[in-house]
């Protein structure tokens, strides 16, 4: 689960300033003025990230790990996978994905760890430079593949890695599975105090959880305003707005920028304005975006008048933060964490799309199958299946990956989307 | 009387079909599609044209489709080969529910609900397996002309099983099978099944409903059919030229917008 990185953003701003203009595409709403400040705060955050190495403590933390216990030991974090969005957004997956694989790294390997590794041998960014790190923090309740890719670091960088394991969760997840989780939390506190110099602050561990709640808990409100027709965003929108749930995490800073973008939007729903001028179908997207085409697709679908009003991915940052409690910190975030979208078996990931197809009036499914990742990837034929004989949700696979585009085929992923806009139109 | 023309430029051949207003059949052509797919479809409606004894003035509208639909320039309007087998098929077959193309570049299964329209479909991968481009690398390999492939595979005794799906590495497995002296037809037969083994996985995602028709060029081989058939315990549909009905459903298509 990853997302379009601070420095995407960041790195985007300025390719936008140097190339030629982009022309408005006519088929879009005016645009979110937040951007811009979505833009400032990334920026801000990221430039900060310049000065952090030898300043403070810094950590390459995976996007599912349960960031709200570093949070207390003021240690500044850096998210690789934002890292390999970016890359994949400026079209540069191939070229650091070779270099993994010169190195020996398999092509069947998820092409973000490729892009890391590809960065850490030749130093290559689009992000001006990421800070050293001085401790590796990862949760293997995305993938098992982050555990190994961490694993690799460690031993290259020679700093430690703390791993929180998340048992699978099969059917229902068990009071041991639970304690299991919270001794690992009591088991990492020493070495996060050794890293940092800072003494455990169990308050202060609990005002990050509550902020961390709001901030999420606004993100799916956030979310949810694209129930409304037309939806005042697009799920294309809503990859880049989802920065700050992922890699600000516990940090008022993200709080009070949903905030804002919640205003926004619900001023645009108040008012009738949709992301795109004519909005006749509502999709879903399923999988991680597939980022050196987002813009090519979201013309693409605007064109057609169909709008991406949910996701799978997105909402992944919302659904489990019910569960954060800031008077049980630990418990709650073991439970929170562990349950998310890719930790947890595939009848609850059925009873999610259903829902989201019910909640947000979804017409179409467009499911991406997506190379990297196998957990996300796996299972979707049958979902695909089911969703068809339970609600008639016509749906299209389109086989292609997240950064490394040359397992993408731009003919055969046009002729599957033009069938699918031809079986919608009936 | 008006004409409606659908062109299907596939990978191997570029197929032709001729309807009058009334919807018959008036002129089809099968050629191979070469090089140059703007001229394949330029020749193979002349061909048609001059099946149907009609000039090119006489046709009202055309639809171009398959994967060289977008080097057309004579098309009024293109759909995807999905759409277009659909239609021909349930126009051919009304009872279909299920169509299974294989072509020589890709493979599909398309679910076909009322009046020919498409409800679901699931396409293979990028790759040659499970295509008909597979069945013509391997007969090249076993100097077999492709239209003797299938009924050389039904005289098989045994069957030998080809291991892997991907064409290249099926390809080096029948070199060997060849030098250790493997008769022919039971290699064949191994193709056939791998093919069929590929596709039905696609089958099975879609899942079968109502009856079954099988087009694009692989229809024509009959070990491939037979094979099929078992494994869906029921007969399958196959019009006398299977590589036509992408090309019929652009003309029905043709006559159902502009008609
Ligand atoms: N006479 C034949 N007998 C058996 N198989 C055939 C015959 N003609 C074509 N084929 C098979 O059909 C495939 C081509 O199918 P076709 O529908 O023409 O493909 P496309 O639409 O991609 O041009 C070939 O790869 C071959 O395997
Ligand atoms: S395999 Fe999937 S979940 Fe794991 S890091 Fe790659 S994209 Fe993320």
């Amino acid at each position: 689960m990853k997302d379009l990185g601070a420095p995407a953003l960041m790195g985007i701003s300025k390719v936008g300033k140097k190339s030629r203009p982009i022309k408005p595409d006519p088929h879009f709403g005016p645009p979110l003025k937040c951007t811009k400040r979505l833009k400032e705060i990334m920026t801000r955050h990221y430039m900060l990230s310049r000065y952090a190495e030898g300043a403070k403590p810094v950590a390459w933390v995976t996007s599912g790990a349960p960031v709200e216990v570093l949070r207390p030991f003021g240690i500044y974090t850096v998210y690789p996978e934002n890292h390999g969005a970016l890359c994949g957004a400026k079209k540069m997956g191939p070229e650091l994905c070779a270099v993994a694989e010169e190195h020996g790294y398999h092509q069947d390997l998820c092409s973000y760890a490729r892009i890391d590794l590809g960065h850490y041998f030749s130093g290559k960014t689009p992000a001006g430079k990421l800070p050293k790190p001085d401790l590796l923090f990862a949760s293997n309740n995305i993938c098992q593949t982050v555990a190994y890719w961490y694993k690799a670091l460690s031993h290259y960088l020679k700093i430690p890695l703390i791993l929180f394991d998340t048992p699978y969760n099969f059917r229902e997840i068990t009071d041991s599975d639970i304690s299991y989780m919270v001794r690992q939390f009591e088991e990492m506190i020493p070495v996060l105090e050794q890293v940092s110099g800072r003494q455990f602050n169990y308050r202060k561990l609990q005002e990050y959880v509550r902020i961390g709640k709001d901030a999420s808990l606004t993100w799916g409100e956030v979310l949810a305003t694209m129930k409304s027709r037309p939806a005042p965003m697009t799920i294309f929108d809503a990859f880049g707005h989802m920065v700050p749930i992922v890699s600000l995490r516990g940090l008022p800073l993200a709080l009070e920028y949903y905030r804002t973008l919640l205003s926004e939007l619900r001023e645009r729903v108040s008012h009738g304005v949709g992301a795109i001028k004519r909005e006749r179908k509502r999709l879903m997207w399923d999988n991680i975006a597939i980022w050196y085409k987002m813009r090519d697709h979201s013309s693409l679908f605007a064109g057609q008048g169909m709008n991406f009003v949910t996701a799978t991915y997105t909402n992944a940052w919302a659904e489990t933060t019910p569960y954060m409690d800031e008077n049980r910190p630990f418990e709650s975030m073991a439970r929170a964490y562990s349950l998310v979208i890719l930790n947890n078996n595939l009848n609850s990931r059925l009873e999610l799309m259903e829902r989201l197809i019910k909640e947000y009036q979804v017409d179409g499914l467009v499911i991406h199958s997506a190379r990297s990742c196998k957990p996300y990837s796996v299972g979707q034929y049958d979902l695909k299946r089911l969703l068809m004989e339970r609600l008639e949700v016509p749906s299209v696979i389109i086989e292609a990956d997240i950064t490394d585009s040359r397992a993408y085929s731009e003919e055969q992923t046009r002729t599957r989307l033009e069938a699918f806009f031809e079986a919608m139109e009936g | 009387m008006d004409y409606f023309a659908g062109i299907d430029v596939g990978s191997l051949s570029t197929d032709v079909v001729i309807l009058n207003g009334g919807g018959e059949v008036c002129g089809y052509s099968i050629i191979e599609t070469g090089a140059n797919s703007t001229e394949a479809s330029e020749d193979a409606l002349e061909n048609a044209l001059a099946q149907a004894g009609i000039g090119r003035g006489d046709l009202v509208k055309i639809v171009a489709t398959g994967y060289g639909r977008v080097s057309v320039p004579l098309a009024d309007r293109k759909f995807t080969e999905i759409s277009c087998h659909a239609l021909g098929a349930y126009y051919l077959f009304p009872y279909t529910g299920t169509v299974i193309d294989i072509g020589g570049q890709d493979s599909k299964v398309i679910r076909v609900g009322e009046g020919g329209k498409v409800v679901d479909f699931t396409m293979n991968d990028k790759c040659a397996a499970g295509t008909g481009r597979f069945l013509e690398v391997m007969a090249a390999k076993l100097r077999v002309p492709l239209d003797e492939m299938g009924d050389l595979s039904l005289h098989a005794k045994g069957e030998v099983q080809i291991s892997s799906v991907c064409t290249v590495f099926a390809e080096s497995e029948v070199v060997s099978l060849v030098a250790r002296n493997h008769p022919r037809e039971e290699i064949l037969r191994g193709l056939h099944r791998a093919i069929v083994s590929r596709v039905w996985s696609m089958v099975k995602s879609i899942g079968v409903n109502g009856e079954v028709t099988m087009t694009g060029g692989v229809a024509k081989n009959s070990g491939v059919v037979v094979l099929m058939e078992e494994r869906l315990g029921k007969t399958i549909h196959i019009h006398s030229e299977p590589q036509i009905i992408g090309a019929l459903g652009a003309a029905l298509l043709a006559r159902r917008a502009f008609g």
